[in-house]
């Protein structure tokens, strides 16, 4: 029991202060879980990164389950899990009963019009720290910009798309 | 009713996005354009607060639909929903780890999956570019290209990529520059 207490709070307490999501966790996750706990080594949690990066859901969390699953098993992955989860959600539940009222505000209107802004250059440089790993040759390109248009324009559902492409690289990828 | 739709869309979200934090966007736009949960302007709203914010924003944004449609119960289960299907998935490859990682079928998978991801995070900055850098409503009253793009947004928008890109400004502070500069420049 104090396993999984322990478990939940170290996550909580990580789940707090990671900030943007996914790449920027891995000096906090260094930090608390390799030198602080030495729960595990670096090397293991750079393997759980790359592997919570190409699995569905959310790659902090993936991260805090592999912890989890390796100190006491589906409960330990379970209490780390829900640890992670417990300030954001928290945190947002705070906002959204703010957002409802206040975003009549002009001023807000203001703030939040001049935010969209940078959201917008913010996804441009996901984009382009991505493009190196992502598009390696003509296929994949072609593949970007064919899933872009049946994204963008022709609103096909992104599950069937994400399908579709993964089945598309198992097929047409043979050499290896 | 509206509680398991909740966490049915929110399951097909989480078990579909994959590549992490702005993956989820597609699928966001998808329950928007098909529900009344939360509109195109929440979404480009909520990833800003998502940035700025500890948690991803997959979480972020299904607390913020969940409490908007069922209140607090709903923000907490559609969070819990999303979370789901990826916990299943790591408890499976935690027990075959190492197969997994150097499986060829694995990396083959992904070869197609990883440009398709990052198309669809595209498609969802265009989404937000729409709302942000141009002004349909302006344009289709005057059909004056002049009226379609909001000149001041689209100068923000440079200075705050070259400060990103030359300085490594963190995206929290270049967050809070943009809200100011909103606010004293009237956008």
């Amino acid at each position: 029991m104090s396993e999984l207490w322990e478990l939940y709070k170290t996550f909580a307490a990580i789940g707090s202060v990671t900030f943007g999501g996914g790449y920027a966790m891995l000096p906090i996750l260094e930090r608390e879980l390799v030198n602080k706990r030495e729960w595990t080594s670096l090397d293991e949690l750079r393997d759980y990164f790359s592997i919570g990066q190409c699995t569905p859901g959310i790659i902090a969390l993936n991260v805090s389950t592999f912890i989890g699953e390796k100190r006491a098993g589906v409960m330990g992955a379970v209490a780390a899990g829900l640890g992670f989860l417990t300030v954001p959600i928290i945190i947002i539940l705070i906002i959204a009963a703010f957002l409802t009222n206040f975003t009549e505000l002009e001023i807000i209107q203001h703030a939040f019009a001049g935010v969209r802004v940078c959201v917008c250059v913010l996804i441009v440089q996901a984009v382009m720290r991505l493009w190196k790993s992502s598009i390696v040759d003509k296929l994949t390109l072609a593949l970007y910009l064919i899933i872009f248009m049946l994204n963008a324009f022709a609103k096909i559902s992104p599950a069937l798309l994400v399908i579709a492409s993964g089945l598309l690289g198992l097929f047409i990828r043979r050499k290896y | 009713m509206t509680l398991i739709k909740l966490m049915y869309e929110f399951m097909k979200t989480g078990l579909f996005s994959v590549g992490g934090g702005l993956a989820t966007l597609p699928f966001l736009y998808a329950i928007s354009d098909k529900t009344n949960w939360f509109t195109h302007s929440d979404i480009a709203d909520m990833i800003a607060v998502a940035e700025s914010t500890p948690g991803p924003i997959g979480v972020n944004m299904s607390t913020f639909a969940g409490f908007k449609t069922s209140g607090v119960i709903g923000g907490v289960l559609a969070s819990f929903a999303l979370a789901l299907p990826s916990v299943i998935i790591i408890l499976i490859i935690a027990k075959f780890l190492n197969k997994f990682k150097d499986n060829p079928l694995v990396e083959r998978t992904f070869y197609g999956l990883r440009p398709a991801s990052i198309a669809m995070i595209t498609a969802a900055g265009l989404n937000v570019a729409k709302v942000a850098l141009i002004d349909l409503d302006a344009f289709s009253i005057s059909h004056n290209l002049n009226d379609l793009f909001i000149y001041k947004a689209i100068v923000l928008g440079v200075i705050i990529f070259i400060a990103q890109r030359r300085f490594k400004v963190h995206p929290v502070l270049l967050i809070a520059f943009a809200a100011i500069a909103g606010i004293i420049f009237k956008f």
